[in-house]
């Protein structure tokens, strides 16, 4: 910010306002989202889950519901043999064969002329299970003797053997470990006996759900041919094209995906999951278009979660606030098959080895299969958990040092240039900007001391600070082997340009961003781009939206496509008007003198007069991949993004302690995004990622026991809604990223991940009690300032 | 299936005669008979006001009133709302305050709004808040919601 960039911005459609192109079809109802799409001969699938959290399947019987009139087709895992698993680990068939290993386990699926027949049917479905003993907590998962959720080896035809040349299948878990991650940088031994101070907690991190509004749903339609058409919500067209090819055996060309707007992500759209496959099944047996739609009910107990975590940290500093070492285990619960959520501890160990400077950091976690719902990836992905037990401490060690926390984290703040022990470079870095900037803006400092000396003055109603950092991948993410995006963009006569991405726009508002980024190079108004982003048989490879990276790896694709249009739009200019190509640019729709902006040409006119040259042809397609950098290597030792995020935010909270009611008052957040691109997406992401991070610390509880989700609903499982939200002080810290697009970074993902750490550290300053399990909900908080909670405790193996 | 009743109501200033399972919501009359899609499916209980209407005037969950139930009625959908200009000048105020993301709620919203400020045309934030309390969103955190409507109140003075 500052005076240049208002010049700039005069001129210039970086860090405006800009409103999202497809809000007015929104307002007025015109957006067709998947519920919305109907196929003509389409027939409505419904699925049967499991009525048993764990048990083996004696027997199913269909034939009532077969017989049922308007039933077109029922399945159960018998009827595809051809099945494979799915899903991160492959351990996954979307119709169950022998065992059922959790509450929403997909046990037949109906085809039928209406959603009400089909549910009437199910009802027809008659299974046999024999009750197996049920896993419910990860601890007991690790016990010997407990019970297995994977046993054996299991064929994707039902039988217990893998047969040579038979469907790809699950190798099975002896030991109920899904997923290990470990991690090593310096010698914590060597650290702790540097230190003058060590703190050793077990912090405890709930389920939670992303709560889309709109439902999961998907259509399958075969043509004659064979050729797969599918109308999915999911946020990776192109990596699913490839597996549903592989479920079906067929080449991924034959797959054509294309996205409806869709109703919410947030992750959740970033595995396949069974309910996909079923209708595909079901479209392939019935030769018809097949549409399913989930319940809200369903979307519950059936969508992934964020992943419950156990999470033991002992951490060191030396009087003089230096931060010696950091020890962590961690354990998941994955649920019973594993997605993306086994797979988040990538991202936990990058906050653990590198928000803050450590030299010596040690890292275990494993993932165990129970039979709760299975954890996906969601918005932060690891890292609301990770930062909130790191955060904690940082506030605990500068108390024990009595050290300032603010000065403390100052102390240890990374700066631009560093490469962390674990390999990560961090080109620019604002953190101590956002660090300085949240806290002065909120008085965090002032009110700390003010509010730690009411602790004892009799007022039931308390005041607290907290404070909390983040550190988060904003340059896209090396997960995959390559982390890419293509462009093709076409100019027509009229100076029209189509944007045709590969990148997906799930509300975040990427295509508003995109045009953008092109209107400024061609100097041309938004209203002369159109982006086609939506259809696999049009748009050019992405990797999906995910990682905060869709305007850095897209926006820089689009750009790069942008100034070869530019390059060769000035080319033939430079013939007609007789200036060199050097000396024009274009702005305001025409091609001017870039010296004084003076008009040369109109640009519309003049691409009109290109016919029939050899110059007129204006479709351009470049490509963006990650910068070359260090990779990393099986330690996890290397660099993940091309740029890093940070951000640091204050909360402020009222506690009844009378009550136990803890109340968000004002959120002061100051965000390293880069630079702004639009200003009023921007601060929609980080409005909605407060909101939502204040959802996980105050309201949000799925309420899983014995694998049963017992809250189904949105009057029971608590969003935040509209009186609650706290009031919100947004600063933008612009770092101006070299290798970003116009210097931006990804933004996504993070202001939802310190909220819950800053407001544990918020109730701590308010009431002296630090509360070691989230979420903060009246009960919990009331029990926890009564002394009858315990904190969490953990002996990890 | 189930029995078929005949009722007659306006819809979005027009006088329908339709025929309606006599079990059937409100919510899947507009969608599924009368191709109103602008109403949503949000959670079928009443407690997200995705598929909320206007019912004579009144802000309803179209989930959970019976489409019977619209008979004698005048029914207001977001498709109807573009004839008034509280209504267009809410859309106009949710594009320019940035108050749409994923914006499956959005007509929820802006049905509830238009209702709001029927009833309350000078609505403080406070009350603003309050009366969009049945409206879940999980994209925009709400301010800008909230900002939208304030300025909605303004212009249309």
């Amino acid at each position: 910010m500052g005076a240049t960039d208002e010049v700039v911005a005069q001129q210039s459609l970086i860090g405006q306002r800009i409103p999202k192109m497809d809000a007015p079809d929104k307002t007025n109802g015109r957006t067709r989202y998947i519920d919305d799409i109907d196929v003509p001969g389409q027939l409505h699938a419904r699925i049967l889950r499991s009525t048993q959290v764990h048990a083996k399947i004696r027997s199913i019987d269909t034939s009532a519901a077969r017989a049922l009139a308007g039933v077109h087709a029922v399945i159960t895992a018998q009827d595809v043999p051809w099945q494979r698993p799915i899903g991160v680990a492959k351990d996954h068939l979307p119709l169950k064969t022998d065992r059922v290993r959790s509450l929403r386990d997909e046990v037949a699926a109906v085809a039928a002329d209406t959603a009400e027949i089909a549910a009437a049917a199910l009802k027809l479905i008659k299974v046999d299970y024999e009750p197996l003993p049920i896993l419910s907590d990860p601890l007991e998962a690790l016990k010997p003797g407990a019970p297995l959720i994977h046993p054996e080896p299991h064929g994707a035809d039902g039988s217990a053997q893998l047969k040579p040349g038979g469907p790809v299948a699950f190798t099975g878990k002896p030991d109920n470990v899904a997923m290990t991650f470990d991690y090593a940088q310096g010698d914590v031994v060597a650290g702790e006996a540097e230190s003058d101070m060590v703190v050793e907690d077990t912090f405890r991190l709930h389920y939670v759900t992303h709560c889309c509004m709109g439902v999961s749903g998907v259509i399958a339609d075969f043509d004659p041919k064979g050729n797969l058409l599918l109308y999915s919500n999911t946020q990776v067209p192109f990596l699913h094209k490839r597996e549903f090819a592989e479920l079906l055996g067929i080449d991924p060309g034959r797959i054509r995906i294309i996205q409806p707007p869709i109703g919410g992500g947030f992750g959740s759209k970033l595995d396949i999951y069974p309910f996909e496959p079923i209708v595909i099944f079901l479209a392939q047996i019935t030769k018809r278009p097949i549409k399913l739609m989930f319940t809200r009910e369903e979307e519950f107990i059936a969508s992934p979660t964020r992943q419950p975590v156990l999470l033991k940290l002992r951490s060191g500093c030396k009087r003089d606030g230096t931060l010696t070492f950091r020890s962590v285990e961690t354990l998941h619960d994955n649920g019973a098959y594993t997605s993306w959520g086994a797979t988040t501890p990538f991202v936990m160990m990058q906050t653990i080895s590198s928000l803050y400077r450590v030299p010596h950091c040690l890292y275990h976690t494993k993932a165990v299969y129970t039979n709760n719902p299975y954890a996906g990836s969601f918005r932060g992905y690891g890292n609301l958990q990770a930062t909130f037990a790191v955060e904690a401490h940082m506030d605990k060690l500068a108390d024990a040092i009595a050290m300032d926390p603010l000065d403390f984290r100052l102390k240890n703040a990374q700066d631009p240039g560093e490469v962390t022990p674990q390999g990560m470079q961090f080109k620019t870095c604002g953190l101590k900007q956002c660090l300085t900037t949240a806290a002065t803006r909120s008085d965090y400092q002032r009110k700390r001391h003010e509010n730690a000396s009411r602790w004892n003055d009799g007022n039931p109603i308390k005041r607290g600070v907290g404070i909390a950092s983040m550190l988060h991948v904003g340059g896209g993410a090396k997960i995959y082997p390559s982390d890419g995006c293509g462009t093709i963009l076409k100019i027509d006569d009229f100076a029209h340009v189509t944007l045709i991405t590969g990148a997906s726009e799930i509300g975040q508002g990427s295509e508003t961003v995109l045009a953008q980024l092109v209107c400024e190079e061609l100097g041309l108004p938004l209203s002369a781009v159109t982006v086609v982003n939506n259809d696999t048989d049009i748009t050019p490879w992405d990797v999906g939206v995910h990682a905060s990276r869709t305007t850095f790896i897209a926006g820089n694709s689009a750009i790069g496509a942008a100034r070869l249009a530019k390059t060769k739009i000035l080319a033939a200019a430079a013939g007609k008007s007789g200036l060199a190509a050097e000396e024009l640019d274009l702005k305001g729709g025409h091609v001017v003198r870039q010296t004084n902006g003076e008009r040369v040409l109109e640009l519309g006119k003049f691409i009109r007069s290109l016919h029939f040259t050899d110059k007129a042809q204006l479709v351009m397609t470049s490509f963006y991949y990650e910068p070359p950098s260090k990779h990393q290597d099986k330690q996890f030792k290397g660099d993940v993004s091309a740029a890093y995020a940070w951000a640091s935010q204050v909360c402020e909270v009222e506690v009844d302690t009378d009550t136990g009611i803890v109340r968000l008052l004002k959120v002061t957040g100051a965000h390293d995004v880069g630079r702004v691109l639009n200003r009023l997406g921007i601060e929609g992401q980080i409005e909605g990622g407060v909101v939502m991070g204040q959802g996980y610390a105050l309201t949000e509880n799925l309420m899983v026991e014995g694998g049963i989700t017992r809250n189904p609903n949105f009057r029971d499982y608590k969003l935040v809604t509209a009186p609650e939200i706290p009031e919100m002080d947004i600063s933008f810290i612009e770092t101006m990223d070299g290798e970003g697009p116009q210097g931006a970074k990804g933004v996504g993902e993070a202001p939802a991940i310190c909220i819950a750490a800053a407001v544990a550290n918020a109730i701590y300053n308010a009431t002296g009690t630090r509360i070691y399990a989230a979420p903060f909900t009246p009960e919990n908080v009331y029990r926890a300032l009564s002394g009858a909670a315990e904190p969490p405790t953990w002996t990890a193996a | 299936m189930s029995i078929k009743v005949e009722i007659g109501f306006k819809l979005n200033g027009v006088a329908r005669r339709v025929s309606v399972p006599a079990d059937l919501s409100a919510l899947r009359m507009l969608r599924e008979e009368l191709a109103l899609t602008g109403t949503k499916y949000g959670c079928g209980e009443g407690e997200c006001g995705a598929c909320t209407i206007l019912v004579d005037g009144a802000t309803v969950n179209s989930c959970l009133m019976f489409a019977a139930d619209c008979d004698g009625r005048d029914v207001v959908t977001i498709e109807g709302l573009a004839a008034s200009k509280r209504g267009e000048r809410l859309r106009e105020a949710f594009v320019k305050h940035g108050a749409v993301q994923c914006g499956f709620c959005t007509p929820g919203f802006v049905v509830q709004a238009t209702h709001l400020l029927e009833k309350l045309p000078h609505a403080s934030s406070a009350e603003i808040q309050r009366g969009i309390e049945g409206n879940l969103c999980r994209c925009t955190g709400y301010r800008k919601i909230v900002e939208a409507i304030a300025d909605a109140a303004q212009t249309v003075k």
